[in-house]
């Protein structure tokens, strides 16, 4: 009762009000134009968050987080362009079902389905964060190691992509968090004799080039394309004949996309794909699907933004980040001062559950501006991308260099940006660059951590249960793609 | 007759190896991995006292082998699926990775903000925006409110250079 209390604690402040209607109307906007979204907007936005107390700071970002998976799914249906990665699953269906005449449709179910889905998984949220969080109390640092491990190659398993390139991109991840200072002797690691390398490589730098300047170096590529766009008038709530059909797919995607949110992945992309395909294999119409089936919209989007919640469990109650987003959220708290884990739970409960009630807020707000502002939201994509990019340019550098006011941020940044279109070129993902960057000093620190206590013998991790579980989940995750494509030759 | 010429355009197409992208892709991962390890090195070496469970070495050194390891997995996986082509990358591409590069120079020897200001402006233009207002609003105007913005929310200071100077004086 008294966590109720908590979580209600945002609809009592207007500070924190007011933070929940810029974040929202924020995030529908980065949602809603392609290449920009909930990551880059973090990213972007993190440096304002300094001048915000630490709940107002995590509130924003979160409801961004929350309206910026939402957001993808306008563009998806009006112009067949995924506004996120999470909303590409959508335009399979949305964009024929708009072309049909029935964009305000797709758009309602769109809507209703996200918000069921976001609603959906901050009640995992707040049910499993507590019990996560009680659960790491039994965690040593080869626990933290092991899961830390897990982490990453479920990352590999089920990201995006060739799971071999996922690896070599969350190493590559890992490899730049060495970078600087070691931690433990404070020996310099390649950092070339440049001074500003000793204190390592910042987060936002590395989040702003992989994502924003890499997407402005890809637009640079894609000036030709001419987007069809189709005309919306009204968005409509779904009638009680959708509702009949898919109601069950809703929740199914809720179920599945909070589930994959939980687990260190893609988040919300990954979800919505299998959100999608669950849809169409449960179907008493699967054949409708790729032509405007509208449970293909409601269980791409019910998935998408269950990630939201789900990302959040193992991101506030380990530190572990659940996608690439919450990885930016991880950054917000720890610039803030507050250290994510068990401890979290016990000695804070009144920001906790504000950060639950907001992203509860958030999901009804964002509910409510899709709905009566979907048409304004949809003409924001006719901003030309000669006016924008430079725009998001002159933001990106500005923010970047802000945090530590330093041009090495800046020239890192650029750098990043190049590697990071290359890398999406040549079909490396960048998420896991991003989740290895803030896993490295977790996983160095407790890995040598580990072997202090155990005197050097490796083989000591396999005698702590938890920590044998956490390899053993490791390893399945490392041979399930192969069993997965073992499988598909046969079929 | 059209089987022939589809054959011809195919045997064009088949580049050696050494001209496929996973082999160029590969190869530079590898060799900046090695470069990397060689350099890992040279890190110094902790006396056993000081020492925390590994050599500070040790960590980094394990990742580039893992790296170059799984990167010759990669390329040998090639092999036998190759990667899709890629389209040849446009012109506007490199004009805005040579931007880049003058933005670097004017930033480092003129000014941080007028930096910003030519990039947005040669960007814009170059990608095909021609309308002398909006080329203004997006070098000129945007540049100062983002300035003024980050100067007075965030108490920023930017890097001195002869624009800020005259501000700041």
């Amino acid at each position: 009762m008294e966590n109720l209390y908590l979580m209600m604690a945002p609809l009592f402040s207007s500070k924190l009000l007011i933070v929940l209607f810029f974040g929202t109307l924020f995030g529908l906007i980065l949602g809603v134009l392609p290449g920009l979204g909930p990551t880059t907007g973090g990213a972007l936005i993190l440096p304002f968050t300094m001048t915000l107390d630490p709940l107002s700071a995590i509130v924003l970002l979160t409801s961004i987080y929350c309206a910026g998976t939402y957001g993808g799914a306008i563009t998806a249906v009006l112009i067949n362009t995924p506004g996120t990665p999470a909303a590409a699953a959508t335009c399979l269906d949305g964009y024929p079902l708009a072309q049909k005449g029935e964009a305000g449709r797709a758009l309602g179910m769109a809507t209703v389905s996200s918000a069921i889905g976001g609603i959906f998984s901050v009640v995992v949220l707040v049910f499993f964060a507590p019990l996560l969080a009680q659960l790491a109390y039994e965690f040593g640092q080869p626990e933290y190691f092991a899961l830390a491990i897990f982490g990453l190659t479920m990352l590999a398993s089920i990201g995006d992509g060739s799971p071999i390139k996922n690896l070599i991109a969350g190493a590559f991840g890992i490899l730049i968090s060495t970078i600087g200072k070691d931690f433990m002797t404070s020996i310099d690691r390649f950092t070339f004799g440049i001074n500003e390398l000793s204190e390592g490589i910042g987060f936002i730098p590395v989040v702003v080039g992989l994502f924003a300047i890499s997407e402005m170096l890809t637009q640079s590529t894609l000036l030709d394309q001419v987007f069809k766009r189709i005309t919306l008038k009204a968005v409509k709530l779904p009638s009680i004949d959708d509702y009949k059909k898919t109601w069950k797919t809703i929740l199914r995607s809720s179920g599945i996309g909070s589930f994959i949110g939980v687990l260190p992945a893609e988040g919300g992309t990954v979800a919505s794909l299998i959100g999608y395909s669950e849809a169409k294999r449960w179907s008493k119409k699967p054949k409708e699907f790729g032509k405007g089936s509208i449970e293909g919209i409601a269980g791409a989007e019910a998935a998408n933004n269950a990630a939201t919640g789900g990302a959040m469990v193992p991101t506030l109650a380990l530190g572990i980040p659940g996608s690439a987003t919450t990885a930016v959220i991880l950054t917000g708290l720890i610039i803030h001062g507050v250290r994510p884990g068990p401890d979290l739970f016990r000695e804070q409960p009144e920001f906790l559950y504000g950060i639950f009630g907001s992203m509860l807020i958030a999901n009804i707000l964002f509910f409510v501006f899709g709905f009566f502002g979907a048409k304004i939201f949809a003409r924001i994509t006719l901003v030309s991308n000669k006016l924008l990019w430079p725009m998001i340019f002159a933001v990106s550098v500005c923010g970047t260099y802000s945090l530590n006011q330093s041009l090495i941020d800046v020239w890192i940044m650029l750098l990043f940006g190049v590697i990071g279109f290359f890398m999406r070129r040549y079909g490396f993902s960048l998420v896991p660059v991003i989740i290895g960057l803030i896993l490295g000093e977790l996983v160095e620190g407790t890995l040598r951590q580990s072997l202090v206590i155990f005197e050097g013998n490796w083989l000591m991790f396999f005698t702590r249960p938890i920590a044998l579980t956490f390899f053993i989940l490791s390893f399945i995750a490392l041979i399930f793609p192969l069993i997965k494509r073992k499988k598909i030759k046969n079929d | 007759m059209n089987n022939v010429q589809n054959k011809k355009r195919a045997n064009k197409s088949s580049l050696p190896f050494f001209f496929t992208n996973s082999f160029v892709v590969s190869s530079i991962i590898i060799i900046i991995s090695f470069v990397l390890l060689i350099v890992a090195f040279t890190f110094d070496i902790v006396p056993p006292i000081l020492n925390r469970g590994i050599q500070p070495a040790t960590f980094p050194k394990a990742l580039l082998v893992l790296i170059i390891f799984l990167t010759l997995i990669v390329y040998f996986l090639s092999l036998k699926i190759p990667w899709k082509k890629e389209k040849k990358l446009p012109k506007q591409f490199f004009i805005t990775l040579y931007n880049f590069i003058l933005f670097v120079i004017i930033a480092k020897t003129l000014d941080f903000l007028l930096a910003i200001s030519v990039l947005s402006f040669l960007i814009s233009y170059f990608w095909g925006e021609r309308r002398i207002i909006y080329l203004l609003l997006v070098s000129i105007l945007f540049p100062i409110i983002v300035f003024i913005f980050f100067e007075t929310i965030l108490g920023l200071r930017f890097p001195p250079g002869i624009i800020t100077n005259i501000y700041y004086n």
